[in-house]
């Protein structure tokens, strides 16, 4: 099977919905002539045209409602965020358009378009450019959130958001567009709202998501070294939310720490784990744990922004904590 | 007039009174609690939407701000659904889901009634973006208010409507107030369609009062921007007789003020112009008003014996 990177997984997602749909079509800052601000379209231009791969001038709030108003014509735009972090700027078109337009029309005009981009923080950028808005936009109903942390289910979810008929939030992440995996040669999808067990375990259950599962992964390496087996559960999209999946590895190990690269408060966590505690509550054998960011703006200084993140030391004392181990 | 004939203007001045008639029972309505929530209406305001919508066709697409109800009817939506949605029924156009202030047609491209003050704009400049990509010839007309002028959204829909050669008619509905505040206190440059120039697109000013005014110069405007796929900025200006919205006193502005635009009424100026060509008595324009009071009446009986929506309603339509 070909490894390929994350960033090319995308790519050929997307391209291959171009190729099955004439409807879709790719709109952002920089994403035809400069081949993408991280080269996830790179050569679209040349295969389609500038009429398909739109660059756009720096206007989120503009682009953004344009998408809305052309999906509700019928096309299925792919609007690209060169970071999460400038949606904010078009918020309200997200919000109170893409979300809300098909139950308030009554069922009349759906929104089919994927919003994309890169999600939380980069290297060292700072307060502004770091934001993990996960939890911002599942929090609003009509709007599905995926947050892939592979290549293979970056492809497989892209493509299924493209053909899915709603608004679809799509968080990618600076880091993770340069790492590989392997990605089948044949098309395949990958079904909204299923998670995946990356890996196998007995002892503890980290449920993580994006880059957090590599993250969680190393913590697991560490771990396994001192003879403790843990099982990482990726939701693999936020909303709709895979709980049964998460709750059976719960029921399994008793024990469960979840780790989130944005804040605790109102967090991504926070809802797992109540959902845990509603369904899981006789099994587990420690409350549930959060490692999520600190609670302040992401700082510029390295030493500054890895003890703001939830790195691999704090999963690692934290999966120690539930299991009352020193 | 000529240039109207009379079947048009027989046509366009019932739309009219069409509109006037549903926004008065509204207000009843909304008196008697019948309708609740947001409520703003078009009263004064009639001949922009009719003077503007009677040139689309099948292929263009339209829509606007929480000031909704006219457009729809004037397309030919039935009073009846409309007014059902205002009083929240399931027979409403929306299913008793959106309210005064998001009416839609699927049928009509009609894209709603948006309650985001210039939110809507850059969604009508995606509509023409749509008949740009699938080549369909259509245009569309995204108006706004006086008071969106200073959104970020209009600005930027302009930028690339211009940038991109998207056939959209932008009208901004200056009735001279964005709910209590004037236009003199709000926008820098107080004749909208100069800052057309800022963005190399042709700028106009019309005076939304006249109805036959609106219709002829917007003939013109709309086959040129099907022509040219160039969007045009038109600076409407009308006025408002009630409040911003149901619960606005308008301490704001003097009842002189108020007077002086009502004795200037776009309908009472259309049917006098109508007389003078012969085209209607002044009984058979009271026996037109009666008919049409009469299917407003229908309308309201329609809305007040029609169901609530049905409580699973609330759940569905979420995700299509």
């Amino acid at each position: 099977m070909p490894v390929i990177e994350y960033r090319t997984a995308l790519n050929q997602a997307i391209e291959e919905e171009m190729n099955r749909d004439e409807r879709v079509f790719v709109m952002g800052e920089e994403v035809a002539e400069y081949n993408g601000a991280y080269k996830v379209t790179k050569g679209l231009l040349d295969k389609f045209g500038p009429k398909r791969i739109r660059d756009t001038p720096i206007t989120e709030g503009g682009f953004s409602g344009i998408g809305v108003g052309a999906a509700m014509m019928g096309l299925r735009p792919i609007v690209e965020y060169m970071s999460w972090n400038f949606s904010l700027v078009a918020i309200d078109q997200i919000v109170s358009n893409a979300a809300k337009m098909y139950y308030m029309s009554g069922g009349l005009f759906n929104v089919p378009i994927v919003f994309r981009g890169a999600n939380g923080a980069a290297a060292q950028v700072s307060s502004q450019h770091s934001h993990n808005l996960e939890s911002f936009y599942a929090h609003i109903p009509g709007l599905i959130v995926i947050t892939p942390s592979t290549p293979y289910d970056a492809k497989g979810l892209l493509k299924s958001a493209i053909r899915n008929d709603n608004p679809v939030i799509f968080m990618e992440n600076e880091f993770l567009y340069g790492t590989t995996g392997e990605v089948p040669e044949e098309e395949y999808l990958i079904e909204i709202g299923k998670g995946d067990i990356k890996r196998e375990g007995t002892d503890v259950t980290i449920c993580a998501h994006l880059r957090q599962v590599l993250i969680a992964q190393e913590a697991a390496d560490i771990l396994a070294k001192e003879g403790i087996s843990v099982e990482i559960v990726d939701p693999r999209t936020i909303k709709p939310l895979d709980i049964d999946l998460i709750a059976q590895s719960v029921k399994k190990t008793k024990r469960l720490v979840i780790t989130e690269e944005g804040h605790q408060i109102c967090g991504i966590g926070s809802e797992i784990a109540t959902q845990i505690h509603e369904l899981c509550f006789d099994d587990l054998d420690h409350p549930v744990v959060r490692v999520s960011q600190a609670e302040n703006p992401l700082p510029y200084a390295k030493n500054l922004e890895a003890e703001s993140l939830p790195g691999v030391d704090k999963i690692v004392a934290a999966v120690k904590r539930v299991l009352y181990k020193k | 007039m000529k240039s109207i004939g009379k079947k048009k203007a027989l046509e366009m001045l019932e739309q009219m009174l069409l509109c006037r008639r549903f926004e008065e029972a509204c207000l009843k309505a909304y008196q008697q609690k019948f309708i609740t929530g947001f409520c703003h209406t078009y009263i004064g305001q009639e001949a922009v939407a009719v003077g503007t919508l009677n040139h689309l066709n099948e292929n263009d697409s339209f829509v606007t701000s929480y000031r909704c109800h006219a457009q729809g009817l004037v397309k030919g939506m039935s009073a009846r659904e409309v007014m059902a949605e205002m009083y929240g029924r399931i027979t409403g156009c929306a299913r008793g889901k959106g309210g005064s202030m998001h009416v839609f047609s699927k049928e009509l491209n009609y894209l709603g009634g948006h309650g985001i003050v210039g939110g809507q704009i850059p969604v009508g400049t995606g509509a023409a973006f749509a008949s740009m990509y699938n080549e369909t010839g259509g245009v569309n007309i995204t108006y706004f208010g006086d008071g969106a002028s200073g959104q970020g959204t209009f600005h930027e829909s302009l930028n690339l409507a211009s940038l991109w050669d998207l056939p959209v008619i932008y009208i901004c509905e200056n009735n001279r107030y964005g709910m209590g505040t004037a236009t003199t206190r709000a926008i820098a440059n107080e004749n909208i369609h100069e800052q057309a120039a800022g963005y190399g697109m042709k700028g106009y000013e019309l005076d939304g009062q006249d109805l036959a005014e609106v219709y002829i110069k917007m003939k013109k405007i709309v086959a040129e921007v099907r022509k040219t796929s160039r969007p045009v900025l038109i600076n409407m200006n009308t006025y408002r007789y009630k409040g911003h919205s149901v619960s606005d006193a308008g301490l704001y502005r003097t009842k002189e003020e108020v007077k002086c635009y009502m004795d200037n009424d776009c309908i009472s100026k259309f049917n006098a112009q109508m007389q003078e060509q012969g085209w209607i008595t002044e009984e058979e324009y009271k026996a037109l008003d009666k008919k049409i009071k009469e299917v407003i009446k229908d309308a309201v009986q329609f809305a007040e014996d029609s169901p609530w929506p049905p409580i699973e309603e609330a759940s569905q339509h979420v995700f299509a």
